[in-house]
Parts: C-alpha cells; sequence; structure tokens
C-alpha cells in the first residue's frame, strides 16, 4: 500500500545521518593511536587503557553510577505513585497544582531549577553533595516516569481490575497481582529512562554538588572546555555503548517475548 | 456498553491510598514550587559580603513576624538592574532569538523526517521510532562534544571541505553562532520530530485520496488537509523546544564564543562567577515569566482545539 | 421461552431491588428501580444501549453503590459489601482475562483468593475445564485462543466460585452469529446442570428471548415490562414495548365500542376489530398487530383493502408492505411455504388484509 517516495526516503536519510554522523565520528576517533585528535594516527585501544589508571574519571564514575541508581529508584516511585494518583483518583483538590508541577520540569530549562533547588538547600543549611544531588535528579526524573507510566495506565483496561476484586480479590492486593504484573514494562522503561538521563545531567548536578561529588558530566564538561581530548572520546564511546547496549538488549527482550508469543499462537 | 466514567469506589480513600497521593505531592511541593518561592524572594534581596551572600536571610524559626520584617526590607533594586544595564537586556534578546530562528529550523528540518518516518511501510516505523529516539539516551554532553570534534579548526568538517577544494583557508566554525545553532538544532531534533510524527502517523491515509479524488493537487492537498491535521503536533513540539533552548546553557556555552551570550550563560556567571545570587534569581524571574508566554499560548490553542470538539 | 420451565415470580426471591437509583453527573442512570429475580432462573436484562442495564448489573456485582434504595442478596442487605465479598461472579463482555496468567491460573484465581488447598483448586479448575470442553487448553494464554475458546474460559472462571448468582454482562457480543447461537444453547444447559441463578444483560432481544425464562425490558433507567418471552412479545402493555420486541404495526385510532370479547376501533386504516380490553368509547388507543399475524389475499373481500407497494423475500419469509385505502402503510409477513413461482400476490396488485381479533391488541400508552 505505502509505496515510498525519494523524497521521503531521502529526507529520512538525511535526518538520520545528521544524528548518528556525528557520534560514528566520536567513536571512531576514540581508537585513533595518536594524541592529536584530528590525525588519523592508525587503530589504538591505548586512551581506553588509560582510563583505568585516571583516578579522578573513575572516581567520578562512580558517584555518577551511585546518584543514578539512587535516584533512578527514587524517581520510578514517586513517579509510579503520581501517575496511580493522576490516573485513578479522578477530581481532587489541588490538582491542578500537581499536575502542572509534574510538566513544569520536563521542559524548564535546567538552570532554572537547578539554581532554585540550590537556593533551597542554602536556606535550608543543607550540606551539599550526594544526596542533594541525588534528590535533584529524582525531582527531574520522577516527571518522565510518571508520563511514561500514566500512558500504560490510561491504556490499561479497568474491567481486569473489577474481574479480580469480582472473584474475591481485595483492592490492594488486585493491584499487587494483577495491575502491577501488567504495567511492569513501562515501570520498567520508566526506571532506564530516569537512569539515564541521571547519569546524563550536567546543569542539575553542577548547582547541587558539593565537595566530594563530582559527578563524570561534571568532570568531562571542565575537560571539554579546555578542549578535545582523545581520553575525553574513550570514555564518551563507553557511555555511548552502555547506553546502546541497554536499548538493545530491552528491545531485544521485547521482541523475544513478541516472537515467542506468535510462535505459541501457531 | 455505554456506561459513564466507571467510579468504581466513590468510598472514603484509606491512609494508604492517601499516601500514594501525598508522597508525590509533598516531594514536589517542598522540592520544585518551594524553591521557587525562595528564588522569587531572594531576587527582591539585597547583595551582601555573607554566606549566603545576600540580604535578609531567611529565618523560619522566627516565624511570620520577621518575615514581614523582610518583606519591609525587599527591594527592586536587581531589576532595575536588569532593565538598566544592556548586557541582561541582550542576553535576553539574543535567546529569544536564537530560540525562535532554532525552532523554525528544527521544524523545517523535523517535519520531513517526521512525515517521511509516518509514510514509511508499517514494518519499518519501529526501527525508524527507535532510531530516533536512540540519541536521547546517549549524553547530551557528548552529543556537543562530538561536534567541537568536528567543527574545531582542525576538525572533519576543515579537512573535507579544504581537500574537496571548497574552501583554500579553514574557517572558523567553533565560537560562532553557526556553531551554537547547529548544536541546538542536533539535540533537540528528537523533541520536534517525536510529537509530529505522533500526529502525522495517527493520520488517515485515505484523506489525502479523499482530497485526490476531489481534484485537489498534491501539494495544494498538503497545505489544506496535511498541514491543519499536524498543527497539534507543530505546536507541541515548538513549545518543547522553545522552552529549553530559551534558557540553554551547555551548548552556547561549549559552542558559542564572546557574541553569543545566552541568558542561561548570564545566570550562570553571576551565579557562580560573580556570587551575585539576588541578580541571578532575579534573572531567573524574569526569564520564567518569559517562559509563561509560550505556555498559554499553547494552552490557548488547545482550549480552542476541544472547543472545537474534535 | 427456551427451557420449558416454569418459574414462580411469587416464590421468595433471591435478589431483590428496592427502589434503587443511581444517576451520574446529575443523569439519572437506573431510577427508582424495584425487581425481583427467583432463584434457579435464568433472568434476562435487555433494552437499547444506554438504558441503564448495565448499570444494574454492576450494581449487584458491587462495582456501583446505589445512590438510594437497597440491593438484598437471600434477604441480605448488599448495598455496601464490597465486590470481593460478594458471593456473586460476573463474565465480563470483554471477558477481562489476566492476560499474564495461562487458562488454568485464570480459572483457579478466584479459588485461590479462598484459600483453598492446591489440591483441592487444581480438582475444581480441570473439573470445569473438562465441563467447558477446554482440557489441554491449560497452559494457554489468552492471546493464544480463539474468541470462542476465551468465552469459555471467562465463563469457567465465573463459575468455578459456584456463585449464587451468575451475571453475564453481554456475553456473546464479541462472537460470529453462528457461534452465537451455539453459545445459547450451552449457556441453557449448563444453567440447568448446576442449577444456578443467571442474569444476562443484552441489547440482542433473539438472544434474550432465547435463554431466558423471564426478560425484564428496560428504557431510560426503568423497567417497562417484566415477564416471560412469550407474554413480552404476545402482550405487550404499551407501544414502546411492541415496537422494540420484534416487528409491528401500530395504527393509532379511536375506540367506537368495548365489549367483553372484543374492542372495535375507528382509524385512518378502516374500522378495526381488536382484543377485548379495558377501554371506554371516545378513548384514543393504538392497535397493536404483529405482521405474521395479518393476512393478506389477492382481491376484494372482508378486512382492510389495499395495494402491495413493496415487496421483500427473505428466503423463509416475504414481506409486503400494503398501502391500505385510508393511508396507513401496514407490514405483512407471510412464510415462504410454496415456491416463489406460486406466489400468487404481484406488485401494485389490489389486496385484503385480515386478522384474528385476539391477536390485534388495543394499547393505550
Amino acid at each position: 500500500m505505502r509505496r515510498a517516495s525519494w523524497f521521503n526516503v531521502t529526507s529520512l536519510a538525511l535526518g538520520l545521518a545528521f544524528l548518528y554522523l556525528p557520534i560514528a565520528i566520536l567513536v571512531i576517533y576514540s581508537f585513533n593511536a595518536s594524541r592529536l585528535v584530528t590525525i588519523w594516527g592508525g587503530w589504538s585501544t591505548r586512551w581506553y587503557g588509560e582510563l583505568l589508571h585516571n583516578d579522578a574519571l573513575l572516581s567520578a564514575a562512580w558517584v555518577t553510577l551511585r546518584v543514578a541508581l539512587v535516584s533512578a529508584s527514587a524517581a520510578t516511585l514517586l513517579g509510579t505513585l503520581t501517575a496511580i494518583a493522576l490516573v485513578r483518583y479522578g477530581r481532587f483538590r489541588g490538582r491542578i497544582v500537581f499536575s502542572s508541577m509534574i510538566y513544569a520540569p520536563l521542559v524548564m530549562p535546567e538552570v532554572i531549577t537547578g539554581l532554585s533547588l540550590l537556593l533551597l538547600f542554602v536556606a535550608a543549611d543543607v550540606e551539599r553533595g550526594f544526596w542533594t544531588i541525588a534528590i535533584a535528579h529524582t525531582t527531574l526524573t520522577m516527571c518522565f516516569v510518571t508520563v511514561v507510566v500514566q500512558s500504560r495506565l490510561v491504556a490499561f483496561d479497568r474491567s481486569l481490575e473489577e474481574a479480580a476484586m469480582d472473584l474475591g480479590c481485595p483492592p490492594l492486593r488486585t493491584f499487587l497481582t494483577v495491575t502491577l504484573p501488567l504495567i511492569a514494562p513501562a515501570i520498567i522503561s520508566g526506571w532506564m529512562l530516569a537512569f539515564t538521563l541521571s547519569l546524563d545531567d550536567l546543569v542539575l548536578a553542577s548547582f547541587t554538588t558539593g565537595p566530594g561529588a563530582t559527578t563524570l558530566p561534571i568532570r568531562v564538561y571542565s575537560e571539554v572546555r579546555l578542549g578535545v581530548k582523545p581520553e575525553i572520546n574513550a570514555i564518551c564511546t563507553i557511555l555511548i555503548a552502555v547506553a546502546a547496549l541497554a536499548i538493545v538488549s530491552a528491545s531485544l527482550l521485547t521482541k523475544l517475548h513478541d516472537v515467542g508469543r506468535q510462535r505459541a499462537t501457531r | 456498553m455505554s456506561v459513564p466514567a466507571p467510579s468504581v469506589q466513590q468510598r472514603k480513600r484509606n491512609l494508604g491510598q492517601r499516601l500514594v497521593l501525598w508522597a508525590p505531592y509533598a516531594w514536589l511541593l517542598l522540592f520544585f514550587l518551594v524553591p521557587f518561592l525562595i528564588v522569587l524572594k531572594i531576587s527582591l534581596s539585597q547583595t551582601a559580603i555573607a554566606q549566603p551572600p545576600y540580604l535578609p536571610t531567611f529565618d523560619l524559626a522566627a516565624g511570620f513576624s520577621s518575615l514581614f520584617d523582610a518583606m519591609r526590607e525587599f527591594s527592586f533594586e536587581n531589576y532595575a538592574l536588569l532593565a538598566s544595564d544592556t548586557l541582561y537586556l541582550h542576553s535576553y534578546l539574543k535567546s529569544l532569538e536564537v530560540a525562535a530562528l532554532a525552532t523554525a529550523i528544527l521544524l523545517l528540518i523535523g517535519f520531513p523526517v517526521a512525515y517521511g518516518m509516518a509514510r514509511a511501510s508499517r514494518s519499518w516505523q519501529p526501527a525508524l521510532f527507535v532510531l530516533i529516539v536512540l540519541p536521547f539516551w546517549t549524553s547530551f554532553l557528548i552529543r556537543i562534544y562530538a561536534w567541537i570534534n568536528i567543527l574545531q579548526r582542525e576538525g572533519l568538517l576543515n579537512q573535507a571541505l579544504l581537500a574537496l577544494r571548497i574552501v583554500d583557508e579553514p574557517p572558523v566554525w567553533l565560537a560562532t553562532d553557526t556553531a551554537v545553532m547547529i548544536g541546538i538544532v542536533y539535540s533537540y531534533l528528537p523533541f520536534m520530530v517525536l510529537p509530529l510524527y505522533a500526529t502525522l502517523e495517527r493520520m488517515d491515509e485515505s484523506l489525502l485520496e479523499a482530497a485526490a479524488d476531489l481534484g485537489c493537487p498534491r501539494w495544494k492537498a498538503f497545505w489544506l488537509v496535511t498541514l491543519p491535521l499536524a498543527m497539534p503536533g507543530i505546536a507541541a513540539g515548538m513549545l518543547l523546544c522553545f522552552i529549553p533552548i530559551l534558557g540553554e546553557f551547555v551548548i552556547p556555552d561549549l559552542l558559542g564564543g564572546s557574541e553569543t551570550i545566552m541568558i542561561g550563560q548570564t545566570l550562570w556567571t553571576e551565579f557562580f562567577a560573580n556570587k551575585d545570587w539576588p541578580v541571578a534569581s532575579a534573572v531567573t524571574v524574569v526569564l520564567l515569566a518569559l517562559l509563561v508566554i509560550p505556555i498559554a499560548l499553547y494552552q490557548c490553542s488547545q482550549l480552542r482545539d476541544s472547543a472545537g470538539g474534535r | 421461552m427456551g427451557t420449558g420451565v416454569q418459574i414462580d415470580p411469587a416464590a421468595r426471591p433471591l435478589v431483590r431491588f428496592e427502589g434503587v437509583s443511581k444517576s451520574y453527573s446529575g443523569v439519572a442512570a437506573v431510577d427508582a428501580l424495584s425487581l425481583d429475580i427467583v432463584e434457579g432462573e435464568f433472568f434476562a436484562l435487555l433494552g437499547p444501549s444506554g438504558c441503564g442495564k448495565t448499570t444494574l448489573l454492576r450494581m449487584l456485582a458491587g462495582f456501583e453503590t446505589p445512590d438510594t434504595g437497597r440491593i438484598l442478596l437471600d434477604g441480605q442487605d448488599i448495598s455496601a459489601v464490597p465486590p470481593y465479598r460478594r458471593p456473586v461472579n460476573m463474565m465480563f463482555q470483554s471477558y477481562a482475562l489476566f492476560p499474564h496468567l495461562n487458562v488454568a491460573r485464570n480459572v483457579a484465581f478466584g479459588l485461590q483468593q479462598e484459600g483453598l488447598p492446591r489440591a483441592e483448586i487444581d480438582a475444581r479448575v480441570q473439573e470445569m475445564l473438562a465441563l467447558m470442553r477446554l482440557q489441554g487448553y491449560g497452559d494457554r494464554k489468552p492471546h493464544q485462543l480463539s474468541g470462542g475458546q476465551r468465552q469459555r474460559v471467562a465463563l469457567a472462571r465465573s463459575l468455578v466460585k459456584r456463585p449464587r448468582v451468575l451475571l453475564l454482562d453481554e456475553p456473546m457480543a464479541a462472537l460470529d452469529k453462528k457461534l452465537r447461537q451455539e453459545t445459547q444453547f450451552e449457556l441453557m444447559r449448563l444453567r440447568e446442570r448446576l442449577g444456578l441463578t443467571f442474569v444476562i444483560v443484552t441489547h440482542d432481544q433473539e438472544e434474550a428471548m432465547t435463554v431466558a425464562h423471564r426478560l425484564g425490558v428496560m428504557n431510560h433507567g426503568a423497567l417497562i415490562q417484566v415477564g416471560t418471552p412469550a407474554e413480552i412479545y404476545e402482550q405487550p402493555d404499551s407501544r414502546w414495548v411492541a415496537d422494540f420486541i420484534g416487528d409491528v404495526n401500530l395504527i393509532e385510532g379511536q375506540v367506537m365500542s368495548s365489549s367483553t370479547d372484543a374492542t372495535l376501533v375507528a382509524s385512518a386504516a378502516g374500522d378495526i376489530r381488536a382484543a377485548a380490553s379495558r377501554t371506554s368509547p371516545g378513548d384514543n388507543v393504538w392497535v397493536a398487530i404483529r405482521p405474521e399475524k395479518l393476512h393478506i389475499a389477492a382481491g376484494g373481500g372482508d378486512g382492510l383493502a389495499g395495494e402491495v407497494i413493496a415487496i421483500g423475500y427473505l428466503g423463509d419469509l416475504s414481506h409486503y408492505q400494503v398501502r391500505t385505502d385510508g393511508g396507513p402503510v401496514l407490514k405483512v409477513a407471510v412464510a415462504n411455504v410454496t415456491r416463489l413461482s406460486e406466489r400468487p400476490i404481484g406488485l401494485h396488485q389490489r389486496v385484503t388484509l385480515t386478522w384474528a381479533a385476539a391477536s390485534a391488541l388495543v394499547l393505550t400508552r
């Protein structure tokens, strides 16, 4: 039915090339043997080896990972609760304020969120560091989790829950045995989204960080300001690989699930 | 059966159910709304050489009486400064200009890509969707950094231009408005493509066939049918791009030069370099006020759509 | 009447609705409705969509709470009992099978909630699967089943707890016509075998007439008429019911005379002899005659004279539209017991319509 016109194909191809070419170049140059980043000096994994000895980068990576784990988990919990409240509670007092607070951070420039959170921590005289970054990331990413889980809940067939209750299952147990398993894929992808957003964030972390809590983006940013370095190419490639691996495995999992379904149907 | 909105239980919510609502609500109030009120308050304070560097400071323990005392000391000096010093005015205007131009370019590039996706065969669409979303999952910083690689003086772009003998002298890309624009368009493309794709994909193709059947040429059908129906997606895509670009910091900081000072950078400098928190807060409040305009416009267009009874 | 079993409506009711009302944002879905359902009967709630029949069923299941009135089960007020504590089970229109559980675990779900020992659950699930001819399908997931199989799993799941009342919400809406007919008879056999009380909601009058002992015809949140299928069809007590159930000719007129054996009504189509009624001369009434109760004959004679203006051939039946000389057009259904070529009446032919007085009902509302 659908004929691919040359115009559609070309615009798609150009768009995708624009998106992927810079990343591809970065990945290729991370294997460049030459220290001069602009001259190709043959293939090498030398910069990856040097990363292992860069303690500052490694410790920053460790901080980032911990922040991402903690904030993604907290954001998934809070975001899921928010989605349930928004979808299931109908009208309640303060609903408009609540939903605005959920959607605002999605588009709000990060400098604003970052600055205001920092001023809160200063006003409350909280020592800044790991936990303040985690709180800032949780606040931002819970909104993304909400959007993901909410769309799944809206499409959820309520008669499944009614059927469970009709068969003698009390509300809380119904939620745990019927609703939760069925919205689990959305919760998991919400967690993954929150995790990568946290790994990625520079601005919020810069505002809310304190001594001893330098995250990888903060470290990379301060290095990048001084110019391109092959080590940075290498660490960026690793980060890209991690993200790509996560996505590919997630989509493979769903694919396998689908294939299993189709095969069983036959 | 058409049963009105299934209200399974309108019974009183128990403690657990109330917690579901109140835990995230309290979190957002504390970490999203209250901080803004603090920003507003500090923007009305005076700069001081102290820690924290502003007066009067908050003293929650002193209760409301001190709050009223503090209110009497509010000053609009910071806002007066913003209005009088052209540095601020310029960076606001620059941000608006960059955001508007970038949004327009994004729409021009994003629409054909989204259209191509929506018209691709059904079996290809999920894969294309993943391809568009994938860069979003890789670090923002890395993607900007990748462009530094390309745009620097001895970078690949200049190498290619020289090799093809398009230029004799390597042109300067980095630290220009062009570089900022490339970086912004590159980073925000998925935000424009996805809402456009979502609307275009839902569009019934038989509408175009009906238009053709009624004697409407294809280019005209695009103007008369496709574009009006894609309007919600266009509005959402523009909003999703325009607002964050307005406050963008990382891209102009890394790719831009001294002539591209956007408001995000001004805010950052006031805060981190000049340690002038009250002025930084005032800059934030004005930026927020600027953001309200596009959001209000968007809300209006949405209300009009729903009033049209779609 | 499907099963031929006589149900005594005066027996002690198993389910009783007492002045039950429910409204959504000011609009009444069910309006001060009272109804008794007797133990062991197959009761059908019939009505156009939006008439409140599903709301009534959902109130019995416990998903909606009545605004006013009481719902009694076995004499106990259950209005405030949550759905998971009611000895009532429902088969959903969408079947609502749990997509993440296989067939056996779907059927076992309700028994597990009662905390029964595993062995007993397994035994009862197997017994139920066998009854529903679903042996060997226990390990399948719902999406691996055909529409008919899914429907039987849903039925098995709602029956396995042996509910006091089984509620069926448009249970056959998703099935094609042939499968629907088979399933209707299967439902009737099941009810008889298990001796349970069934309440079915449907908008399909054929289905309701086939399966149910009694039906309640609903419109705008109220019960218009309750009775056996034959009563509802042969003795509708209002124009609305006569028109909603089956096909009918409604002729407006005025009573000329009313006696114990017949009513004489003057209408635009001519004078009509109808069944005896509690009316007096001068009353404005409607006469309802089913198309198959009219006899059509070529030529003149006693009865209403007219002309055939359209003929529809349906295979087993032929439908004639006859314009009476007085003006009104009447529908006539004739069984095609002879071959088409021998059909004696053609288009634009003059005909005469006759009927037995007892089959023409006089309706006052």
